[in-house]
């Protein structure tokens, strides 16, 4: 049986009459049902674009993807706009970082919910009513029942944030994507909406795909963890191996810049410099101009992927291990990309 | 929710009071006597000063004030001093025909601005926007009498297809939804429509422009709905803002256009504003100010109502 996801060489740019961005240039990975994926990255890393890819979601005309993305048995790259609806919100659906902005201010929570479902299961007023309710249930907003009628405004951020996850979970989705759905929430309100989302995803069975930049966040949720820079993956593994012995000096950087129990009394380290420019980027190792552990060797070609067992695996030369190793999480493409055509497929 | 309606229905009790000063004064404010209108310049000072003193003419001004409010709270407007007929049923009769072209020009102007704004949102920079905001800005820069003139030339001198002045067939002043009556409204209508028209097409496309770069559009694709059913909740949300643009302008068409009337002949309110000032008629200049402020009041009053209809954020004010 196919994976719930299945994303090879998956190259998405942004084209315009004066500028191409390569937002993202590469990826490889399989979400499995029941799987929970973490993509782990800054801003403008191209880990949200990874995600909205995985629904089509990307501005229709000015977006160039290729590879190959499978999700759910439906090949993506291929499907008309038609199929996409069908797609989307059924199979699999989103939730976004701001709630207060994700949600049409005009109509009541209950509606939104309303027409997801009625949407692709056709079914009466009143029966999409119910579901609603059992949905907000679900998600356990308190006095579900007053709520339907409520508008965004006025639910605080958690409960708003709460029925967005209600309007996702809406018609049973198998894939859930979350994009940063906890960076705009106070501390203790984001620990309750993770835990929500765990225990549902465990309950229903989904494959999640889950962004952040929040390693607390991505350690909390995920069974792997994908760190991304630049487009690509640099470091994908097991969350206990990546978080406890990261290999990408990126990664390593990420965590040392963390603030975590372990790290008392240590000083917090920062990774100097800036990301590259998705315009132009150079043709070795994107990070190679703030790795401190940079050779010439680095600027040559983007590294391929090597590591100490074959789930666990990193872009980087100084990474020990058998390069040829193939992840059943992340496969190898490291010698399409050595290629002279495609050494630098971004630029 | 019930608080604030009746906050909002009790604020235009000063409003039209101010309204009603203001009319008052203005005309007051004017140069001009307005008994030299009715009296020859040579009249004795004694004649001048009995006139004065049956218009009331003689009193303090907020005499006057407070008697012409009472008289007009009674629905009693005056008399013409022109004419020396009652006004009310003249004005009547000039509202009946300027409403029915401002409709008109309204159903026009509203119907294509929202459809060339929609489009120009829908396919920003692309020659759909452009030609959509092309259309926009001649429509507010042309001069509109200058337009009618041109449309007068072309289908009534040239083409001869419709009539070029009156507002009923012979020189009745009826309204009627026949085509016999309506052939008389074209034109006019179309002149007045363009400005409206432009404005509308920029407001709406500024406002849909705006809403579709929002998040929540996105989580209406990402759920899969279809165009309709995004441009059901597009059409929701840009409706209060619209609404309020095409208050306003609707305001403005039932203040009637004293250039598009005359060209047209149209009996209308502009028409009559238009001879209160050549004949210095005060008290029809006022009653005529008067009602159509009231007017444009209890239009704002009603989209306001509209919008907090719509509009579930307005409520908590």
């Amino acid at each position: 049986m196919e994976t719930l996801v299945h994303a090879r060489d998956l190259h998405v740019r942004f084209v315009t009459r004066d500028r191409t961005v390569h937002a993202v240039n590469g990826v490889d990975f399989d979400v499995a049902a029941g799987e929970v994926l973490c993509i782990l990255g800054e801003s403008g890393s191209g880990k949200s674009v990874t995600l909205r890819a995985l629904m089509g979601l990307n501005p229709p005309r000015r977006t160039v993807v290729t590879g190959t993305l499978r999700v759910a048995g439906h090949d993506l790259l291929t499907a008309s706009e038609r199929q996409l609806e069908q797609i989307r919100g059924r199979m699999v659906s989103m939730i976004f970082q701001e709630p207060m902005t994700a949600l049409d201010p005009v109509f009541s929570i209950g509606r939104q919910i309303t027409e997801t479902v009625k949407r692709h299961e056709g079914i009466s007023q009143a029966e999409a009513d119910r579901r609603a309710l059992d949905l907000l249930e679900l998600v356990q907003i308190p006095s579900a029942k007053q709520r339907l009628s409520a508008y965004p405004h006025e639910l605080s951020g958690g409960l708003r944030q709460r029925a967005m996850i209600a309007i996702a979970l809406s018609c049973r989705p198998k894939l859930l994507l979350a994009d940063e759905p906890t960076t705009a929430l106070d501390a203790t309100v984001q620990i309750q909406i993770l835990l929500l989302l765990r225990r549902l995803q465990q309950e229903l069975g989904m494959g999640v795909v889950f962004v952040t930049h929040d390693l607390g966040v991505a350690g909390e949720v995920s069974d792997r963890i994908a760190v991304m820079y630049a487009g690509r993956f640099v470091e994908a593994g097991p969350v206990a191996q990546v978080m406890r012995s990261p290999l990408h000096p990126y990664a390593k950087g990420l965590l040392g810049a963390t603030v975590h129990a372990g790290l008392r009394g240590t000083r917090l380290t920062t990774i100097r410099g800036t990301p590259p420019d998705l315009e132009h980027l150079p043709a070795g190792c994107a990070f190679a101009p703030r790795c401190d552990l940079a050779g010439t060797a680095c600027l040559e070609a983007v590294p391929d992927l090597r590591g100490p067992a074959a789930d666990h695996q990193a872009r980087c030369i100084r990474v020990a291990g058998a390069p040829e190793t193939v992840g059943m999480a992340i496969a190898d493409t490291g010698a399409r990309n050595a290629e002279p055509g495609t050494v630098r497929p971004s630029s | 929710m019930l608080l604030y309606l009746l906050r909002r229905v009790l604020y235009v009790v000063p409003i039209a009071l101010s309204v009603s000063l203001v009319c008052f004064l203005l005309v007051h404010i004017a140069p001009g006597d307005p008994i030299n209108a009715i009296l020859p310049p040579d009249a004795p000072a004694d004649v001048v000063a009995q006139v004065r003193q049956i218009y009331g003419l003689d009193k303090p001004l907020a005499l006057q004030f407070a008697i012409w409010l009472g008289h007009v709270a009674t629905g009693d407007l005056g008399k013409s001093l022109a004419t020396g007929r009652d006004i009310w049923p003249d004005l009547a009769v000039a509202l009946q025909n300027t409403a029915a072209l401002a409709a008109a020009a309204a159903l026009i102007g509203f119907s294509l601005g929202c459809i060339l704004g929609g489009l120009a949102a829908a396919f920003a920079r692309t020659w759909v926007d452009r030609a959509a905001v092309g259309v926009a800005v001649a429509g507010v820069s042309v001069p509109h009498y200058w337009l009618g003139m041109v449309l007068v030339i072309v289908f009534s001198v040239m083409l001869n297809l419709l009539p070029a002045m009156g507002s009923a067939p012979n020189g009745t002043a009826n309204l009627g939804l026949d085509w016999a009556h309506l052939r008389y409204m074209l034109l006019p209508a179309i002149t007045l429509s363009v400005i409206p028209m432009g404005i509308v097409t920029r407001t709406v496309r500024g406002i849909v422009g705006d809403l579709l770069s929002q998040d929540f559009i996105t989580t209406l694709r990402g759920k899969g709905l279809r165009r309709f059913g995004i441009f059901v909740h597009v059409l929701k949300n840009a409706a209060p803002n619209a609404l309020a643009v095409m208050g306003l302008q609707l305001g403005y068409l039932m203040g009637g256009s004293i250039l598009v009337e005359t060209v047209f002949s149209w009996p209308g309110t502009g028409f009559l504003l238009n001879n209160a000032i050549f004949q210095r008629d005060i008290p029809l200049l006022q009653a005529t100010i008067l009602v159509l402020s009231l007017f444009f009041v209890a239009l704002n009053l009603v989209v306001d109502l509209l919008q907090t209809a719509i509009d579930p954020r307005i409520r908590r004010a």
